[in-house]
C-alpha cells in the first residue's frame, strides 16, 4: 500500500499527538519511579534514565513509625467506602428507576445538586456531624464522608443503567417470583456488572486518593490514611523535606490502583459506553 | 385449571380508565384470546389478570378464591412476552429454572421438569446456550418453555409472535394450539391485535373497544352473530362490506353488513350493479372490488382464479340468509 505524503504528514502528525498526550500523562509517574530509586543527593541531578537502582527509599518509608498502619487504613476505608457507597447506589437506584413515587425527579435533582458542593463548604459542617456522632479520629469518619461524596455519582450513573434495562425482564422475574431484592441481586447486579466495577473504582481511587477530609478528621498518627501519611512524612529536621521517601511511598500507593485499573480495563470500558448505544 | 370471574373490573392509571367495568368469565381449560386495536385496553387486561398491576375497583377471583390482592407469583400465572423477556445473564437451563430455583424446588425436581418443558418445545439441545445465542423464533421457545416449567393454573401470552417472521409466526401458532391441546386443562390466556391468530387459536374471544367488552364468544358466534357493527368490522378478512344510506334503507335498517363471500354474481334481476375497479388476487380466491355508488367499493370473493376486467359491468346478489343488519346504534336487527 502506497500513501501519498498528506497521508504520510496525517499519520505521522497522529502519532506525534499521542506520543504528547502519552509523556504529559506518564512522565510524572515515571520521574517519581526514578526518584524513588536514588539515594543520597542523586535526588537532586536531573537524569531521564535510571542511573543508579537504590531500595534504600523503599525500607526507609515501610520501616517508617506508621506506613504499613497507614496503607492497611487506606486499603479498609476505601474498601467499605466502596461496598457501601454500592450497596447505598444499588438499592437507591431500583427505587429512583423502577418504583413510581411523588417527587421522584427532584429527588434526582437533588442528589445531583449535593454533588456540586466543594468540599470545602461542607467541612466545617461535616465536621460537627462526626463530632456528634462520636467517629471522629476513626476510619468511619472518613467512610461516612466519602461515601457522602461518592453517592451522588454513583446514584446517577447506576440508575441510568438501571433505567435502560428492559422492563419486561423485570416483570418476567416477579411472575417467576422473585421479589425486589431477588431482582437486585440475581436479575439487575449481573447485567449492571460493568457500570458497578466502574462506579466501584472510581468511588475507590476517589477515597484512596482524598486529603483533605482525612486531614481534618484524624489527629492520631495510627488513623492517618496514605495521602495524609505521604504528606507529612518528615525528614531529620525541619528545613529536610525527605524527597526519596516521599517518591518511593507515592509509587507504593500509585501501583495498586494502576494494577486495579488495567484488571477491570475492558470492564470499564464496556461499563462507559454500554447504555448509550442499544443492544 | 382455573376458572377465572372478572366482577365489573377498572383500571384507571391516575386520572385515565382504562378498563372501565368489565364482567367476564374465563372457563376452566379455555383458550381465551383478548383481541381489539391497540389502545383498547387488552393488554391491561392481561396485566390485571397477571398481577403485575391491581385492580382499581371490582372483584377478581381464581377458583372462587379473590385475587385482588395476590401477588403474581402466589397467582399461580405464567406470562410469556412480546419482547421474550429472557434474563440476558442465564443460559436457557437456569432461565427455565429462576422460578422453581426462587420456589425452593429440590434440584433433582427442577431438572426433570426443565427437561421435560425442553423435551417438549424441542429445545434440549439449546439448554447451555445464553440468549443471545438463540434465534427469534428459539427465544420465543424459551420463554414458553420458562412458562410451562412453572406449572402455572393460568398461562398468560401477550403479543408473543409479533416479534417474528410471518413464516415463523405461522409455525408457532400451530405450536401454541398443539400446547393447549397437550397441556389440556391449563387455562390460556392470549393478547393479540391479529383477528386471523385470534380466529384460530381460541375456545373464545373477547373483543375489547375502548375498555368495554364488546362481544365474547366462539370464533364462529363472533363471525356469524356479531353483536355490533365494530365487531362485524373487526372479525375477518377482508372487513366486512357496510352499505349505508339507500342501500341500507331497501332492507330496513341503518346500516347493511354483507361479507364477501356471501354476495353472488348474477346477471338477472341483480339486486346492485357496478363497475369492478379493482381486483386483488390472492391465489386461492380473487377479491373484486366493484364500484356500486356506496361509501366504498363493495368486496366480492370469487372463488377459483376467474379473471375479471376493469371497468367490466357485474350484477351482484347477496345471499339473504346472511345478511347482517344493524340499527342506529350499531346494533344488530334479528
Amino acid at each position: 500500500m502506497t500513501r501519498t505524503p498528506w497521508e504520510w504528514t496525517r499519520l505521522i502528525g497522529f502519532y506525534a499527538l499521542v506520543v504528547v498526550i502519552v509523556v504529559i500523562s506518564i512522565f510524572p509517574f515515571y520521574y517519581a519511579i526514578l526518584t524513588s530509586f536514588k539515594s543520597g543527593t542523586a535526588i537532586f541531578e536531573i537524569n531521564y534514565l535510571p542511573v543508579d537502582f537504590s531500595v534504600q527509599n523503599y525500607i526507609t518509608v515501610m520501616t517508617g513509625r506508621n506506613f504499613i498502619r497507614s496503607v492497611i487504613n487506606s486499603v479498609f476505608i476505601s474498601g467499605v467506602t466502596v461496598l457501601l457507597a454500592l450497596f447505598l447506589a444499588v438499592t437507591a437506584s431500583y427505587a429512583l428507576s423502577r418504583v413510581r413515587f411523588r417527587g421522584r425527579s427532584l429527588l434526582l435533582i437533588t442528589i445531583l445538586g449535593v454533588s456540586m458542593f466543594p468540599q470545602i463548604a461542607v467541612l466545617a459542617g461535616l465536621f460537627e456531624l462526626i463530632r456528634f456522632l462520636g467517629i471522629y479520629n476513626t476510619p468511619w469518619a472518613m467512610v461516612l464522608s466519602y461515601t457522602i461524596f461518592t453517592l451522588p455519582f454513583t446514584v446517577w450513573v447506576l440508575t441510568t443503567f438501571m433505567r435502560d434495562l428492559p422492563i419486561e425482564i423485570e416483570e418476567a422475574a416477579i411472575i417467576d417470583g422473585a421479589t425486589p431484592w431477588n431482582i437486585i441481586t440475581k436479575v439487575f447486579m449481573p447485567l449492571l456488572w460493568p457500570a458497578l466495577v466502574t462506579t466501584g473504582l472510581l468511588a475507590f481511587i476517589g477515597a484512596w486518593n482524598e486529603f483533605l477530609f482525612a486531614l481534618t478528621f484524624t489527629i492520631s498518627e495510627t488513623q492517618r490514611t496514605v495521602p495524609v501519611a505521604i504528606a507529612l512524612l518528615s525528614g531529620a529536621s525541619e528545613q529536610e523535606i525527605p524527597w526519596g521517601p516521599i517518591m518511593a511511598a507515592s509509587v507504593i500507593v500509585t501501583v495498586p490502583l494502576v494494577i486495579l485499573v488495567l484488571i477491570f480495563q475492558r470492564k470499564i470500558v464496556a461499563g462507559l459506553t454500554a447504555g448509550g448505544v442499544k443492544g | 385449571m382455573a376458572e377465572i370471574i372478572l366482577k365489573n373490573v377498572t383500571k384507571s392509571f391516575g386520572q385515565i380508565e382504562v378498563i372501565k367495568g368489565v364482567d367476564l368469565l374465563i372457563k376452566k381449560g379455555e383458550f381465551m384470546v383478548f383481541v381489539g386495536p391497540s389502545g383498547c385496553g387488552k393488554s391491561t387486561m392481561l396485566r390485571l389478570i397477571s398481577g403485575l398491576e391491581s385492580i382499581t375497583t371490582g372483584e377478581m377471583t381464581f377458583d372462587g378464591e379473590v385475587v385482588n390482592n395476590v401477588i403474581p407469583s402466589k397467582r399461580g400465572v405464567a406470562m410469556v412476552f412480546q419482547s421474550y423477556a429472557l434474563y440476558p445473564h442465564m443460559n436457557v437451563y437456569n432461565n427455565m429454572a429462576f422460578g422453581m430455583k426462587l420456589a425452593k424446588s429440590g434440584t433433582g425436581d427442577i431438572k426433570q421438569r426443565v427437561e421435560e418443558a425442553a423435551k417438549l418445545l424441542q429445545i434440549e439441545h439449546l439448554l447451555d446456550r445464553l440468549p443471545k445465542q438463540l434465534s427469534g423464533g428459539q427465544r420465543q421457545r424459551v420463554a414458553i418453555g420458562r412458562a410451562i416449567v412453572r406449572d402455572p393454573r393460568v398461562f398468560l401470552f401477550d403479543e408473543p409472535l409479533s416479534n417474528l417472521d410471518a413464516a415463523l409466526r405461522v409455525a408457532t401458532r400451530l405450536e401454541i394450539a398443539k400446547l393447549h391441546h397437550d397441556m389440556g386443562d391449563v387455562t390460556m390466556i392470549y393478547v393479540t391485535h391479529d383477528q386471523v391468530e385470534a380466529m384460530t387459536l381460541a375456545d373464545r374471544i373477547c373483543v375489547l373497544r375502548d375498555g368495554y367488552v364488546e362481544q365474547v364468544g366462539t370464533p364462529s358466534e363472533l363471525y356469524e352473530k356479531p353483536d355490533s357493527i365494530f365487531v362485524a368490522g373487526f372479525i375477518g378478512s377482508p372487513k366486512m362490506n357496510f352499505l349505508e344510506g339507500e342501500f341500507a334503507d331497501a332492507f330496513d335498517c341503518s346500516t347493511l353488513g354483507i361479507r364477501s363471500e356471501h354476495i353472488d354474481f348474477c346477471d338477472e334481476n341483480p339486486v346492485w350493479q357496478g363497475e369492478v375497479v379493482h381486483t386483488e388476487d390472492v391465489g386461492s380466491d380473487n377479491y373484486i372490488f366493484v364500484e356500486i355508488g356506496s361509501k366504498e367499493p363493495l368486496i366480492v370473493r370469487s372463488p377459483g382464479r376467474k379473471g375479471s376486467v376493469y371497468g367490466m359491468k357485474v350484477g351482484l346478489k347477496p345471499q339473504d340468509q346472511h345478511l347482517h343488519r344493524f340499527n342506529r346504534e350499531g346494533r344488530p336487527i334479528r
